[in-house]
């Protein structure tokens, strides 16, 4: 086996034949190549942001406007310091929920930011199939920062580069997701990167949070956490929001940390050194509890912040070579 | 209607009640159908030659949520039952007879008065009153009646009354805030769905209301094979109930919705691709009994948004035609049985003398060219708006001319 952090570059085509695309909406239907050459691409960004001197004019003059329409601190400041790292103008809207109603005007706020001449558009929006929609409309690449139940593409992307980093290959993984797989977009784009890439995939919730047909994506479904551990490669815990926990879906957020609330004990039920993972910000003593969310050598929790800044880089470089006319992707 | 000149319509192919086309003619005078088969024309008739078309009855369409009359012409379609989902809910008498007029004098406005005031189904509305200014039927609009007891009061009030109660079956408890039905294409999507099955359970619920009280019900979209079952197990026990669908649901599945196209955001959402196959062999089998436009022109305001934040609803009245003569050719349904499901049953349901060529009758006519090629073109419809989950497809069948009480209508 190579190093897992060298580049694979015999896995993809040259130049912009490796990634094709214009945008960056969703994973589900990426070949693996076009995966791994993100992945490839991110590994200078992490060495990058582990110097003193983090900085990188490729993007010098760019401007990158992350238009969110749903709350977020840490993805929109993920992206700020992607962009701001490789020296573009990054400039951030964000639209309260309550300013647009139910996304009336969203062509119209789309129009007006494609009149401003962005180079690159980073979205999220509450709706599925918004952020696909305003790209549709722009001349510009559009980076998907979460659109609703759907996707979110980098954040997929970072978690398969925290396990790579950790585990090397996807072959052979089993990586067990543990959660609100149902209104989970983090949920989706895992499924879609890591069953690309090889991995055995399992999804564990309760069935009133497991989408229909979760099956046809390649993925086994568990309602019983402690079975969907055993042997697990990896753990990756999603967020359970408070409303959800509260009568809805789930009696309380005692009762759902007593079934599905990730332990020292239960971790014991996964492999020795298995990783784990969550893609923040986590609700502690609920769905993880504090010593398995901090446990050295284990949680790459912070790792996937980390990597999440140099995913970030890879892809808003990755997706301005065309207007940037790099050599092989002009 | 003394005033329009008689008019003779020969050289075409009459469709007639529960038989294949045979060449003949059609006169009317006094706006009724005086004579079919071989009739002659009269000195100052109207002397019309369909030039092999078929001569068919107006296409009588049950649930539409606009007035659309250069749509409906272009269907074929003279009479529309107009859903009390209007911006003013049809909850009143005053209501009720103003939609009653608002087709003259070039197309027949059937109102359906709201159920419930104000369609929140929660308090009976004045449904005798709204009868006596027009009312063909009672429908609970967009929406099923969650209430039980309401919905049992209903339909005895409306057994008395003799009114037929057109319903809209989707338990609401289950579906939610849902947009899709759930399975794998709602899954991938990432939108909220409910499962099928929450046709069947309010299905199950409205029959069981409906054999209590004597009610007639007409279930104005059954789209699942669940429901489908139910509906045909309860006409074998002679049960008063009918069905219909859109073209929609027996034309796709939803797989439609893949790429978050809004035009194909409906209600009750698109289906499965089994549950489309069971619409179909229901049409066959006679448990569906109606083929409806559901025509609801929505424009960009309404439907270039996310698909969660967009209304439902498409402009369906060009294209009922094409779509049903489509089960024809595809061996589903006989051209006899096609006319059935878009005229004949519709205003039996609605109680109008119309919807079938007879002696007598109003002289509701579409001359059509059933293997007439065109594509529907979503930018270039007569409708208000173009929201056809039909865009760019090839179609056969164009009504070549309409008439309304013998009288000619501008296509």
């Amino acid at each position: 086996m190579t190093s897992p952090n060298a580049p694979h570059a015999d896995r993809y085509p040259a130049g912009s034949a490796a990634f094709p695309q214009r945008d960056l909406i969703a994973l589900a239907g990426l070949a693996p190549w076009e995966i791994l050459f993100l992945l490839d691409e991110a590994e200078q960004w992490v060495e990058l942001n582990r110097q003193p001197h983090k900085r990188d004019d490729r993007l010098a003059g760019l401007t990158i406007i992350n238009a969110f329409f749903e709350n977020s601190t840490r993805t929109l400041l993920s992206f700020e310091i992607a962009g701001k790292r490789l020296g573009a103008d990054v400039v951030n809207m964000l639209v309260a929920q309550s300013s647009v109603k139910k996304g009336e005007t969203l062509i119209d706020t789309a129009m007006t930011l494609n009149a401003m001449h962005a180079d690159a558009m980073v979205i999220r929006h509450q709706s599925s199939g918004a952020v696909r929609l305003i790209a549709e409309k722009v001349d510009c690449p559009v980076l998907n920062a979460g659109d609703g139940q759907h996707e979110h593409p980098t954040q997929g992307l970072l978690d398969a580069l925290t396990i790579r980093k950790a585990k090397g290959e996807f072959a052979g993984l089993t990586i067990t997701i543990c959660g609100d797989i149902l209104h989970s977009r983090v949920a989706r784009s895992n499924i879609h990167c890591l069953t690309t890439l090889g991995a055995e995939v399992r999804v564990c919730a309760p069935p009133a949070l497991m989408p229909a047909d979760i099956e046809a994506l390649k993925v086994r479904p568990y309602y019983d956490f402690d079975a969907a551990l055993a042997g697990a490669d990896v753990v990756m815990m999603l967020r359970l929001q408070q409303e959800r926990m509260s009568g809805q879906f789930i009696p309380s957020p005692r009762e759902y940390r007593h079934l599905y609330g990730l332990t020292l004990d239960r971790l014991a039920r996964a492999k020795g050194d298995a990783l784990v993972m969550h893609p923040g910000p986590m609700n502690r003593g609920i769905e993880i509890d504090s010593n398995v969310a901090d446990l050295p050598g284990r949680s790459a929790i912070t790792a996937q912040v980390e990597m999440g800044v140099a995913i970030r880089m890879a892809c808003l470089d990755v997706l301005t070579r065309r207007s940037r006319k790099v050599e092989g992707w002009a | 209607m003394s005033s329009v000149r008689p008019l003779t319509i020969f050289n075409g192919q009459l469709v007639l009640p529960g038989a294949r086309p045979v060449p003949g003619t059609l006169r009317c005078a006094g706006g009724r159908i005086t004579a079919l088969g071989g009739a002659e024309p009269q000195d100052g008739d109207l002397v019309i030659d369909a030039r092999g078309a078929l001569i068919a009855p107006g296409l009588v369409d049950l649930g539409v949520f606009a007035i659309d009359k250069p749509a409906f012409h272009f269907g074929g379609i003279t009479r529309a039952a107009l859903m009390p989902d209007q911006g003013v809910v049809l909850d009143k008498r005053s209501a009720v007879r103003f939609a009653a007029q608002s087709g003259k004098p070039d197309l027949w406005v059937h109102p359906l008065a709201a159920a419930t005031r104000g369609l929140e189904g929660l308090e009976l509305a004045e449904l005798a009153l709204m009868r006596d200014a027009g009312a063909k039927a009672v429908a609970t609009g967009r929406r099923w009646i969650a209430d039980t007891g309401v919905m049992h009061r209903l339909l005895s009030y409306c057994a008395m009354l003799g009114l037929t109660v057109v319903t809209h079956a989707e338990d609401s408890g289950l579906t939610g805030n849902a947009v899709a039905t759930a399975g794998e294409m709602a899954t991938r999507l990432g939108l909220p769905a409910a499962p099928a099955e929450a046709e069947a359970l309010a299905v199950a619920r409205d029959l069981a209301l409906a054999e209590m009280s004597g009610a007639r019900l007409h279930i104005r979209q059954v789209t699942t094979a669940r429901a489908l079952d139910l509906v045909r197990h309860a006409k074998q026990r002679g049960m008063k109930v009918t069905a219909g669908v859109t073209p929609a649901h027996l034309m796709l599945s939803d797989v439609a919705l893949g790429d978050y196209r809004t035009f194909t955001k409906l209600s009750p959402p698109l289906r499965s691709e089994a549950d489309r196959q069971a619409v179909r062999a229901a049409i066959g089998d006679g448990t569906i009994d109606v083929i409806a436009s559901g025509h609801d022109p929505r424009g960009p305001e309404d439907k270039r948004l996310p698909f969660t934040d967009a209304e439902p609803g498409m402009a369906g009245a060009e294209t009922l035609l094409p779509l049903t003569l489509s089960l024809v050719r595809d061996g589903v349904i006989d051209l006899a049985r096609a006319f059935e499901l878009i005229a004949t049953n519709p205003a039996a349901i609605l109680g109008v003398d119309a919807g079938k060529l007879a002696v007598g009758s109003e002289a509701d006519v579409a001359l059509i060219d059933p293997a007439k090629p065109w594509v529907v073109d979503s930018d270039m419809m007569a409708a208000a708006a173009g929201n056809t989950p039909f865009d760019k497809q090839g179609v056969e069948g164009r009504v070549t001319a309409l008439f309304k009480g013998g009288m000619p209508i501008d296509l």
